[in-house]
């Protein structure tokens, strides 16, 4: 049965005592069917847009080696310097951005699922000089498109060229194609085989390495020149026509339109459909979750062919994603979110954007708890399993950040024993209870309510 | 098997594991074996070249007139042909008594990109191609044999170690991870954790292993100089002297495009402290220990412009411990002459360093060698035995 104080602790990004715990189901998706009001309150330019681009930063490297006098040859290093310290600068605002989002948002929902889907179609920045980019990447492909169709997603990550450089898309030419006949050029494989194991039917579905492959040459004219910009590009598209999963294309010759076909039948997918389903609720329910859950979503998926705002319904409407024990453990990221929104924190809490408060502070405990800042070790993201995340290193991060670090961004620290209610709701554990008013001080007080399992669960 | 029943089996597994109750990994039986196995990741390329010089080699000195080698760059004679960088004269006493050893012109499969990040992916997935990583070989072994405990394995440092990752659960630590609190706020602490087993277990042990890295003090042997890794060091020895068999980490600091000649001097010292610090710490427990210390590739055979070397091919392998056939440069030496040279640049490889990696395992834990070949090195040949233990 729905719950308002779990629909944010378990779908949100927790509780918070500036907003309301949402009321129904129903506000849930009509929230998410509206408008997107944090990324107005909180914005961030989308990936064409932000500046420094790889291609700003190519260019300054050759305005270095070009120089012709030394005079010319210092100015051009420390544009390039000044280049470099715009990139870790919105490293950092990226992560505020949405530190700030989580906390401050009314629609938790939209946060998380923000969240989950950017860790589903999983990119790293291969070089410290495009890691201002991944929120950029989040912005465009995926946060506009976590309550419309998975195939306008999938569509939307695939010619994006974080994603292109990431998984090779780039590189790969098809032999057969003119800039393959010339260069010498040939597949790769990487993106085709991530996206049927990782991205859309799943490891477990009926595929093929045939498919894999005929899959990698229908890709084959997707880049990202220089990284800058998506573009098709029909001399390096292999010729012919290519079968995957059992449908043929580009029988009417070479196009962007025969990836786009392809794409959108993967994407609707029965395959996709339970794989796409077993993950959300995987990750919002329960680590092996039930099965009947998983079944109304696929429906819901197979009916709508991908709606995922029809999707959540269907998993917010049943019974079973409802269990009063919260079997989910907070990962990392969503652990210091919750907490942060819990303290209720405004954008004057860490006004700083310099290294040497958000490195202490955050980055540098978030990678002792396990979870670097958008650096997972590969393109399957990052592990659901509680055991993964519950470890003796990892527990000692969390409790030493509730209770070393908060109280250094935080202005004003509420009274533990109400914050007990604040962070679990009006019926807190009484062990936390006895625990937040026994503390020495506000600062143990709080640490330990936010070191409480109660409260890492969700 | 292919990789995909593989990653199914492990996904198999990885459920089995979840669902299984958190067992505190404390004082039982761990491992079928006594052996243990230490890898040391050398990220950011280290010069197999100027570490183990083959000043034997007529070519060398041409090619790097401002990285000298042998006698003449105070390096130490090893058989002849080779000499070992005087930054690691620490370890002379080692290569005397059998106990350090090199391999040289070694690489894994990556080829021609040179890029760390892929080239540390691949060293650690242990597999033959970027695309497709998932899991590390050291945590496919660990797969291999049932019944293992968590505290069978330690990943050591703030690194996150691919090469230890996957659906194995294993350990891990950082030394210097803050946990002390005060006796008021511990009792807080176990309160709130009380009556949720996985949080509670782990919370009980994070405070006792902070402590217990806080009272390394205490072990028998001593930390040879400071630093980072020596810590690193000093912890995975308390460990591989209780139940852990296998342990990881890394050191930093090898990528000398510039003024090499400085550049190699400091990550070498803090190598050989590091080894010297796991002998020490380690006691008797070093004779049954074997140190590999690997690199992503190694540099060009050429100095660059500015003292330097660049991304290269093939590099060297140290291998250290009382359990290692030491005294000995295993090669087949390509020469390097530029014909010799991969791509007319770099060292060229004679053999994977997965082989080797490989043959330490079966002499090591005794796993066969179709398991190694299959199912944690999928695809390698691991070819004739290199002979690397005693």
């Amino acid at each position: 049965m729905f719950d308002p104080i779990l629909a944010e602790i378990r779908f949100g990004t927790g509780l918070s005592p500036i907003h309301r715990p949402v009321q129904s189901a129903d506000t849930m998706i009509a929230r998410l069917k509206g408008p997107d009001v944090a990324a107005g309150d909180f914005g961030w330019t989308m990936f064409r847009n932000t500046r420094p681009s790889p291609d700003d930063l190519l260019d300054a490297g050759r305005a270095i080696r070009d120089a012709e006098t030394e005079a010319a040859r210092e100015e051009a290093l420390a544009a390039r310097r000044e280049m470099y310290d715009r990139v870790g600068l919105l490293y950092r605002r990226g992560f505020k951005t949405s530190l700030l989002r989580a906390a401050r948002a009314e629609d938790g929902f939209r946060e998380a699922l923000v969240d989950f889907w950017a860790d589903h179609f999983t990119v790293l920045a291969k070089n410290a000089q495009h890691r201002h980019l991944v929120m950029g990447y989040i912005e465009e492909a995926i946060r506009p498109n976590v309550a419309g169709r998975f195939q306008d997603m999938l569509i939307a990550v695939v010619t994006n060229p974080l994603m292109l450089l990431y998984l090779d898309q780039s590189s790969s030419v098809g032999p057969n194609s003119p800039a393959g006949q010339r260069g010498g050029r040939g597949l790769n494989e990487n993106l085709a085989r991530e996206m049927l194991e990782l991205h859309t039917v799943g490891v477990e579905a009926e595929y093929s390495q045939t498919d894999v492959r005929q899959l990698a040459e229908l890709l084959t004219g997707l880049t990202a020149p220089s990284g800058d910009h998506f573009k098709f590009q029909r001399n390096r598209s292999e010729p012919g026509e290519e079968v995957v999963l059992g449908r043929t294309y580009g029988s009417g010759g070479e196009g962007f339109h025969n990836v786009v076909e392809a794409l959108t039948d993967i994407a609707t997918h029965p395959a996709t459909a339970r794989h796409i389903s077993t993950k959300l609720a995987r990750h919002f329910i329960a680590d092996d979750p039930p099965e009947e859950v998983i079944a109304v979503m696929a429906d819901a998926f197979r009916a709508t062919n991908g709606d995922l705002a029809a999707v959540y319904e269907a998993m917010l409407r049943h019974d079973q994603a409802w269990t009063p024990e919260r079997l989910k453990v907070k990962q990392p990221i969503e652990f210091m979110k919750s907490a942060c929104r819990a303290l209720g924190m405004g954008a004057n809490d860490i006004a700083s954007d310099r290294p040497g408060d958000l490195h202490p502070a955050f980055f540098s405990p978030l990678i002792t708890m396990g979870q670097e800042w958008q650096k997972p070790n590969g393109p399957d993201g990052w592990p659901e399993r509680s055991d993964f995340w519950v470890t003796p290193q990892f527990m000692a991060a969390r409790i030493s950040w509730s209770i070393y670090k908060v109280n250094t961004f935080m202005t004003h620290l509420e009274d533990p024993r109400d914050f007990v209610r604040t962070a679990l709701g009006p019926n807190p554990p009484e062990d936390v209870v006895f625990a937040a008013g026994a503390a020495a001080n506000i600062r143990d007080g709080i640490g330990v309510v936010l070191s409480s399992a109660a409260f890492q669960r969700r | 098997m292919d990789r995909r029943d593989f990653l199914l089996r492990g996904t198999a597994l990885g459920c089995t594991a979840a669902a299984s109750p958190f067992v505190t990994p404390v004082a039982l039986a761990s491992a079928p074996w006594d052996n243990r196995l230490v890898v040391v990741i050398l990220r950011g390329a280290m010069d197999g070249l100027d570490v183990v010089q083959p000043y034997g080699d007529a070519g060398l000195a041409g090619l790097r007139p401002d990285l000298p080698s042998g006698e003449a760059g105070g390096g130490m004679d090893l058989d002849g042909f080779f000499s070992m960088h005087a930054s690691l004269g620490a370890l002379s006493p080692l290569w005397r008594s059998g106990e350090l050893g090199f391999v040289h012109a070694v690489s894994t499969p990556y080829r021609d990109k040179r890029s760390h990040f892929d080239g540390q992916d691949l060293l650690e997935a242990g597999i033959g191609g970027t695309s497709g990583i998932r899991d590390g070989w050291l945590n496919r072994m660990l797969q291999q044999v049932p019944g293992l405990e968590q505290e069978i394995a330690y990943a050591v440092g703030r690194e996150q170690m691919l090469i230890l990752s996957g659906d194995k659960l294993v350990s891990s630590w950082a030394p210097g991870t803050d946990l002390q609190l005060g006796t008021e706020t511990q009792r807080l602490l176990e309160l709130v954790q009380h009556d949720d087993p996985i949080f509670r277990a782990a919370s009980t042990d994070a405070i006792r292993i902070a402590a217990e890295a806080r009272d390394l003090g205490n072990l028998a042997g001593e930390a040879v100089g400071r630093g980072t890794s020596v810590d690193v060091a000093r912890f995975a020895a308390s460990r591989l002297l209780a139940d852990t068999r296998i342990a990881s980490f890394s050191i930093n600091g090898w990528d000398t495009h510039n003024q090499q000649a400085r550049g190699l001097r400091q990550p070498l010292e803090e190598l050989a402290n590091t080894i010297l610090t796991l002998k020490s710490s380690l006691g008797d427990v070093w004779s049954k220990t074997a140190v590999v210390c690997m690199t992503e590739f190694g540099r060009t055979a050429r100095q660059n412009g500015s003292g330097g070397t660049d991304h290269g091919t093939a590099g060297a392998m140290l291998l250290a411990g009382g359990a290692v056939r030491g005294g000995r440069v295993v090669t087949d030496w390509p020469g390097l002459g530029e014909a010799d040279l991969y791509d007319r640049r770099d060292l060229m490889p004679t053999r994977d360093v997965r082989a080797h990696a490989g043959w330490m395992m079966r002499g090591l834990f005794g796993l066969p060698q179709g398991t190694i070949e299959s199912a944690i090195f999928p695809g390698l040949e691991m070819g004739g035995d290199p002979g690397l233990l005693l």
